[in-house]
């Protein structure tokens, strides 16, 4: 089931064995991560994506040494790096609040990380540059930090994280700070630089939207936990919890009975007696199971006869490119059906009619629980 | 309309008499100063009725050996007292706020601060006794007691506006410059003391000042000829007004008025 689009399979950056992370003690304390293990590739862009508190900080200050794991194990390429310093990490983190060294210029910030690695100053200089044109802020290099916009704080700090070319560049929440139309641009921005560089970002969000349209591979995480990872297809797809389901976009939930299982395949017996065909998580049941169904991924008809099932349109919302038809089904359950606007199509339905509906290839996902 | 004292927040400039209170305030705070200032240019020997303008009391009090020793000393013990209990209270400042909660945080925030509480007379006595102690045991005298009970008083003076300066500094900062291989002293010269330093250099003005004008523990602890500026001033006072006391303390006033502003400017954050 897991996929690694871009990634190349063989190299592992980062490795993350079984790491517990408490915080305090006796009945005072937190566990902010309870037994994360993930494996995240060369050249890739992966995403943590979760509620907040669900231990996504905790994770990257793990990866980049400002916590040290109650148990587990960090490895970076091949080798343990958790009792090493966060100076002696290849990892480099833009902070979320950029922290940008207020007494020095953009270039002298972006050149820091060069010069107590102790390289030339030509090099230095040179790689400054070279960063600056990176994220377009070349004529910037002697301004001091205070005299940038939030924008351009944030290439900056990217330009500073990036310049002494880490193995692994952290990212938490770095475009939480940004108005909308400056974060669509930086999304972009993010993401071409990943692949000029070929550096490995491990990027934190709480955003599916971000996740889902910047990321290799998404990692889900609820109360210190890795919930789902896959690529953002595949989630969304394929959401193998309700947990999942529901924080990415947005769902129909339905009880049914799961028969005929065949590998990653089964047929679902819905209350309405008829049996769709369903894909199924690992070590899948028979029995009462809940599936889930993405709005789009589901077709409404004025003849109810070949329906999965049936159901009688309680609201319309108009949104311009499509159409949500909220229903209201024969058990007495809701259903939403998006519907993508056709040019003169004309309205079929109007609240109160009664419809079938009928499922797309490979729209039913049985969840684990 | 009728009323715009309901429709306002509190605000102490509607209340009655807050005005005048504060006038009359200031008025006793700063007149005496200013008619002290005035009397230090007059041109005959009264503090009492001004006749001419002149710079002679400036001049006398210049060329007064004994005022350009006292000064000297005075100088020379707070610049001492000031680099050490700067030095130390940098140190003191660093350990309580840049190291995890420790079991006995708060004690130790209260000990440092305990001597501003400590009736200065009481300082004093005590510094006295047990100077006079080691005096007696080794036999050495000197400038240096002094000099020691200084920085000592000076410490916690130094030790606030530092500490205020760490607790309002992101600690992101020293975390970027690990996460950019600065090692631990790297990390300490490149970013946090430059940071830190308005605060420092805060710490040890008003060290500095307040070392300067002590009168009590050098009343007290003193040895035999180690005259500072504020005690001789005392003697030449007790032996009759002349406007040349005035002089000095003018000029004090004018260097004291330059720190002050200096500390100021310091301690305000300029954030953006
Ligand atoms: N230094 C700390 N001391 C005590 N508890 C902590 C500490 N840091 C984190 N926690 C707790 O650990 C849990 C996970 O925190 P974490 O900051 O990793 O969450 P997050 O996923 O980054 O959330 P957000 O999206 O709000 O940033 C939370 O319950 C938090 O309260
Ligand atoms: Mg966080």
């Amino acid at each position: 089931m897991t996929s690694k689009s871009s990634a190349n399979s063989s190299s592992v950056a980062i490795e993350v064995q079984g790491l517990i992370k408490t915080f305090g003690t006796g009945d005072a304390s937190v566990k902010a991560l309870d037994g994360v293990s993930v494996s995240i590739y060369e050249n890739e862009f992966f995403t943590l994506l979760g509620p907040s508190g669900c231990g996504k900080t905790t994770l990257l200050r793990m990866i980049a040494g400002f916590e040290h794991p109650t148990s587990g194990h960090v490895l970076l390429g091949g080798d343990h790096i958790g009792h090493l310093p966060p100076f002696m990490r290849p990892v480099n983190t833009v902070f979320q609040n950029y922290a940008l060294f207020p007494h020095m210029t953009v270039g002298e910030n972006i050149g820091f990380g060069l010069e107590m690695l102790g390289k030339d100053k030509s090099e230095i200089a040179r790689k400054v540059d070279q960063t600056l044109a990176m994220v377009r802020m070349e004529e910037y290099v002697n301004r001091k930090t205070s005299q940038l916009s939030g924008g351009q704080q944030q290439r900056v700090a990217l330009a500073r994280a990036l310049a002494p070319e880490p193995r692994v560049l952290l990212l938490d929440e770095p475009l939480s700070a940004l108005d909308l139309k400056l974060r669509k641009e930086m999304q972009i921005e993010l993401k071409r630089m990943q692949h000029e560089t070929g550096i490995t970002f491990v990027f934190v969000t709480h955003d599916q939207e971000e996740a889902l349209t910047m990321s290799d591979r998404v990692a889900v995480m609820k109360d210190g936990l890795i919930r789902q990872i896959g690529a953002p297809r595949e989630i969304y797809d394929h959401p193998t919890e309700r947990f999942v389901a529901h924080f990415i976009g947005e769902t129909n939930f339905l009880e049914g009975e799961l028969h005929d299982i065949n590998g990653s395949t089964g047929m679902i017996k819905l209350a309405s007696g008829s049996n769709v065909p369903a894909s199924l998580p690992d070590e899948a049941a028979a029995g009462t199971v809940t599936v889930v169904v993405r709005p789009e991924h589901a077709l409404l008809s004025t003849s109810p006869d070949n329906a999965s099932l049936t159901g009688e349109v309680k609201t319309i919302v108009y949104f311009g490119t499509d159409t949500h038809y909220h229903l209201e089904l024969e058990s007495g359950d809701s259903f939403v059906v998006r519907m993508q606007n056709q040019r003169d199509s004309g309205t079929d339905y109007q609240e109160g009619s009664k419809v079938g509906i009928t499922f797309k290839d490979n729209a039913v996902q049985v969840l684990k629980d | 309309m009728a009323n715009p004292r309901k429709n306002k927040a509190f605000n102490v400039r509607y209340m009655p008499g807050f005005t005048p209170v504060t006038m009359f305030c200031l008025i006793w705070l700063y007149a005496p100063l200013i008619i002290m200032m005035v009397y230090a240019f007059n041109s005959e020997r009264s503090v009492t009725n001004m006749h001419g303008f002149s710079f002679r009391w400036f001049e006398q009090a210049a060329k007064n050996t004994q005022v350009q020793d006292a000064t000297i000393l005075s100088l020379q013990i707070a610049l001492v007292a000031t680099i050490i209990a700067t030095i130390a209270a940098t140190m003191a400042a660093l350990a309580t706020t840049r190291t995890k909660p420790f079991k006995g945080h708060a004690a130790v925030y209260a000990i440092i601060n305990q001597p501003l509480m400590i009736p200065e007379i009481v300082t004093a006595v005590g510094t006295l006794v047990f100077f006079g102690l080691i005096k007696s045991a080794t036999g050495i005298h000197g400038i240096g007691f002094l000099m020691m009970a200084h920085t000592v008083f000076c410490i916690p003076f130094a030790y606030m506006p530092i500490r205020a300066r760490l607790e309002n500094m992101d600690l992101t900062y020293e975390h970027a410059a690990a996460d950019l291989y600065a090692p631990p002293m790297k990390r300490f010269w490149r970013v946090t003391f430059p940071l830190m330093f308005p605060g420092i250099l805060a710490g040890a003005m008003l060290s500095f000042v307040i070392s300067f004008d002590d009168v009590i523990i050098n009343l007290l602890v003193a040895g035999a000829g180690e005259t500072t500026l504020p005690i001789y001033m005392i003697g030449t006072l007790r032996r009759g007004l002349t406007p040349e006391v005035n002089a000095i303390s003018t000029v004090l006033l004018g260097v004291t008025f330059i720190f002050v502003v200096g500390f100021f400017f310091l301690t305000t954050n300029k954030k953006k």
